[in-house]
């Protein structure tokens, strides 16, 4: 039995401690936003925030998390106030499938609470997910774009 | 465009989900009286492809499948383009293969492939869209009793201009619904468009942003289980033996199954279980004939087809032979394209509930009727028994059309296993990579003749490799008495693959040589290959020839206006006639695809003899008609991400019969520092045909930057991918 924290709601998961943190998300709690790409953390789409840091939640046992607090794509806005990245991703036209770009605006989200304007080498060095339709162009566009709102 | 078109496809399908059965899916046909069609929300139909509700929403049915690609914005720009309708108010929804079938394919062709979602279904979903426009206005001329050529329709308002009365769509749909359709249905001049040709956002964005679309993957349903399944990883092999009992106490394990004769499954409560198990479960595979065979094996068969007797003639013109043997100058060169996995971000999967009475699937597909086909097949099922529905894939690139033996087939067999239970089975991404359906392994043979100024005079083009219609559509290879003609997509004779140049003496031609490894249509398909053999070739003619690469293609482009206009407008935008900056090197490339004209120039660096950078390239396109001009440079853009990852990185390898490659570590793709600034020239000159616009552009990225590599380095690159050279992207 684990008890854990996600976009600030306590949940009890009876799950193998051995079990990732991504198909806790997903299977146990029922949030499917975070996605599963290749299970080896070199693809992103499973990002999600533990303790506000961007991590490749398919490559972290739930034994590992203890009381540290999740934050999934579904709980990034602020009530029905979209995160500054989602209204930017929003404005942008960003996703195409949009299958990896949950992954992609947690992992924006988090380089932006680092670096609040950040450079287009501190987006090359710190954003890494995959995107095979290949929105990166818009994807830079965005995260400057959501760097410079409010 | 101040509101967001409401997206409904997440309610269709958990409305579905939660009916499970019969027409309640979405449509009620009606039991007698007046032949209105209903929505599920009780809604009338007018045409097929458009539902208007009694608030004066839009709702257009699309039967094509969104796999990112943005085909279903355009289709609803299309037929609310001809509707008039207020395009803040239109959202889209999915009719059922099982609903197109009971109604004589009322929505047509399902297939989304070989970029035809909008071209070639253009005309008919815009005619949805005017008959019931001309149904709408009827219907409000016939209440004020006046002629309906005094009324107009403008954002969903019919107005009667002498009278100054108005009323709205959903006012007079129920009374549209039971008019007769018009026969003859006049559509709008492209030039005259408001809605469709605009740079529209999609219609599907909000919910990619907030973690609320759902994608096959994402399905949840009561007493749902979870499966997950290894096939025998040499293909063509078959289960021995499996020993379920070591496996069958673990944790949430429900069964052990076989699926076919080559597969295993496990089925859990949850996936992250069953693939626990799946891991531990020993089986015992007989991998039959083709355990030992390795690439190395296949090349060499490809390479004797370079030089064999028998070929199948894809074009040809004067006397080849004759014009090389005596030509002043001979050029020769190999190339070699290898076996690609498409990797879609989503793995593949598909949930099926299997009763004796009925079977459906929800799940990720590029070809609705296809899936039904397959689910007909593997269900053992009459067809007023079995539906399919599609949800919104995690990219689809050619993988998820219908191939034999693939996952859909293999759900169905799974959830026969357990009637009653709905059972989402997930690949994991290394059985992805293990069950691919490859892009085609080819070499080519290039020979080129020059006379004594320089002009070709001659050029063979021997195609040895594999075919994907003899595995996937053998009846096409059949009826061309062995050839495939896709095969020589882009160099072809004639048609939307036309080959862009004029060589007076000329032979194209393929020696198939097919292999154990299941082929499959790539984004972009034959013509990524041909474009590499032919478009390097090209330059290295030019060069052979001591003269510009542009200009060498100009004098061999005077019969190809369109092919012509596209190279000019990349030559001109990059700059092509000035020199490039110091350390930096241009290369350009075209090709006709998809009925497409496609063109592309790029300027790259190269540290160290290996270290490439790709600064800038110049893209442009000539679709005949552009229907959403930010989603086709969304396209475009993106083409290069997936041309470029193919070029510098992707190989699928093959030892013991089986695919080396597991995951994206060994199968790598192009990330954002990668990422080339890309600059779209969108220049549709119309005509009769529409182009496609989801592949084309690939596959002039390769060509572009090897034209560029040998021009900065004097290497020519003849083999793909270039990580096998000890070249990087940077």
């Amino acid at each position: 039995m684990a008890r854990l924290t996600i976009n600030g709601k306590s949940h009890e998961v009876d799950v193998d401690p051995t079990t990732p943190l991504l198909w806790v998300i997903r299977e146990q709690v029922g949030l499917t936003g975070t996605k599963y790409g290749c299970g080896v953390a070199q693809c992103g789409a499973c990002t999600v925030h533990v303790n506000g840091l961007p991590m490749r939640s398919c490559q972290v046992p739930v034994s590992a998390v203890g009381d540290a607090k999740i934050t999934t794509i579904e709980g990034l806005a602020s009530g029905k106030t979209l995160h500054k990245v989602q209204k930017a991703w929003i404005e942008h036209d960003v996703p195409q499938c949009g299958y990896c770009q949950s992954g992609m605006i947690m992992a924006v989200a988090a380089l932006l609470k680092t670096k609040p304007n950040p450079t287009d080498a501190d987006i090359d060095a710190s954003i890494t997910n995959i995107c095979r339709c290949g929105t990166f162009q818009q994807v830079r566009a965005a995260i400057h774009a959501a760097a410079k709102a409010a | 465009m101040t509101a967001m078109p409401k997206f409904t496809r997440r309610s269709f399908l958990i409305s579905s989900a939660a009916v499970g059965g019969g027409l309640a899916l979405g449509l009620r046909l009606p039991p007698f009286g007046p032949a209105v069609v209903r929505a599920a929300d009780g809604s009338p139909e007018i045409t097929v492809w458009v539902v208007i509700r009694p608030d004066n929403s839009t709702v257009v049915r699309a039967v094509r499948a969104e796999m990112g690609q943005g085909t279903i914005t355009g289709l609803a720009q299309l037929v609310a383009e001809e509707l008039d309708c207020d395009w803040s108010k239109v959202s889209v929804e999915y009719p059922t293969p099982g609903e197109s079938v009971a109604r004589k394919r009322a929505w047509g062709e399902f297939s989304t492939g070989g970029s035809r979602g909008i071209r070639q279904s253009n005309e008919y979903v815009r005619k949805g869209g005017a008959a019931a426009r001309m149904m709408l206005v009827q219907a409000a001329a016939n209440e004020w009793k006046v002629p309906a050529s005094e009324c107009t329709a403008s954002a969903s308002v019919i107005t009667h201009k002498a009278s100054g009365r108005k009323t709205t769509y959903g006012k007079v749909a129920e009374a549209a619904a039971r008019l007769e359709q018009p026969k003859d249905v006049p559509l709008k001049d492209p030039k005259t468009w408001k809605i469709a040709g605009k740079p529209l956002k999609r219609l599907d964005t909000a919910k990619k942003v907030n973690g609320t679309m759902i994608y096959g993957m994402d399905l949840q349903m009561p007493g749902m289980l979870c499966a997950a399944i290894k096939d025998c990883p040499v293909f063509g092999g078959k289960v021995k033996s499996f020993d379920a009992a070591r496996v069958s106490g673990m944790r949430g394990v429900k069964k052990v199954v076989q699926v076919g004769d080559s597969g295993v499954a496990v089925i859990a409560d949850t996936w992250w279980q069953a693939k626990t198990a799946l891991e531990a479960l020993p089986i015992v595979w007989d991998e039959g004939a083709n355990a030992k065979i390795s690439s190395a094996d296949i090349a060499e068969v490809l390479k004797a087809g370079l030089d064999a007797e028998q070929a199948f003639v894809g074009n040809q013109a004067g006397d080849a032979k004759t014009a090389l043997a005596g030509a002043a100058k001979k050029i020769e060169a190999v190339y070699s394209y290898p076996f690609q996995n498409h990797a879609c971000m989503e793995p593949m999967n598909a949930t099926v509930r299997w009763t004796p009475e009925r079977c459906e699937m929800w799940g990720p597909t590029q070809n609705g009727e296809g899936a039904f086909a397959q689910v007909l097949a593997a269900s053992g099922l009459a067809p007023d028994k079995v539906d399919v529905h599609n949800v919104m894939l995690g990219g689809g690139f050619g993988r998820r059309g219908t191939y034999p033996d693939d996952y859909v087939g293999q759900a169905v067999l799974i959830a026969k296993q357990m009637p009653g239970t709905p059972i989402k089975m997930i690949w994991s991404r290394e059985e992805d990579m293990a069950h691919g359906k490859y892009h085609p392994v080819m070499q080519c043979k290039l020979v080129g003749g020059l006379d004594a100024s320089g002009n070709l005079t001659g050029l063979h083009m021997r195609l040895s490799g594999q075919s994907i219609l003899a595995s996937v559509r053998p009846e096409v290879v059949q009826a061309q008495k062995g050839r495939d003609p896709l095969t020589f997509q882009g160099v072809f004779e004639s048609g939307e693959h036309a080959f862009g140049y004029t060589v007076p003496n000329l032979m194209i031609d393929h020696a198939m040589r097919n292999t154990h490894v299941p082929p499959g249509f790539w984004r972009g398909v034959n013509v990524n290959q041909n474009a590499v053999f032919i478009e390097s070739f090209m330059d290295e003619l030019a060069e052979a020839a001591g003269q510009d690469p542009l200009e060498f293609r100009r004098k061999l482009m005077a019969n190809h206006p369109r092919n012509l206009g596209v190279l000019n407008a990349v030559a001109d935008k990059i700059g092509w006639s000035k020199p490039a900056p110091a350390g930096v090197y241009r290369g350009l490339a075209q090709m006709k695809a998809f009925d497409s004209f496609v063109a592309a120039a790029c300027e790259i660096s190269v540290k160290d003899g290996n270290k490439v950078k790709v600064h800038r390239i110049v893209a442009a396109t000539d679709p005949g008609y552009a229907v959403n001009p930010a989603q086709i440079e969304r396209q475009v853009a993106g083409s290069f991400v997936y041309g470029l990852s193919a070029l510098f990185f992707q190989e699928c390898t093959v030892k013991d019969g089986r695919i080396e490659q597991t995951n994206f570590h060994q199968y790598n793709s192009m990330r954002i520092a990668q990422m080339p600034k890309v600059e779209t020239i969108l220049m549709p000159t119309g005509g009769t045909v529409w182009g496609g616009i989801g592949e084309p552009t690939i596959c002039v990225a390769a060509p572009a930057v090897l034209n560029a590599f040998a021009k900065a380095t004097g290497r020519r690159i003849r083999s793909v991918p270039l990580k096998n050279h000890g070249i990087e992207l940077v």
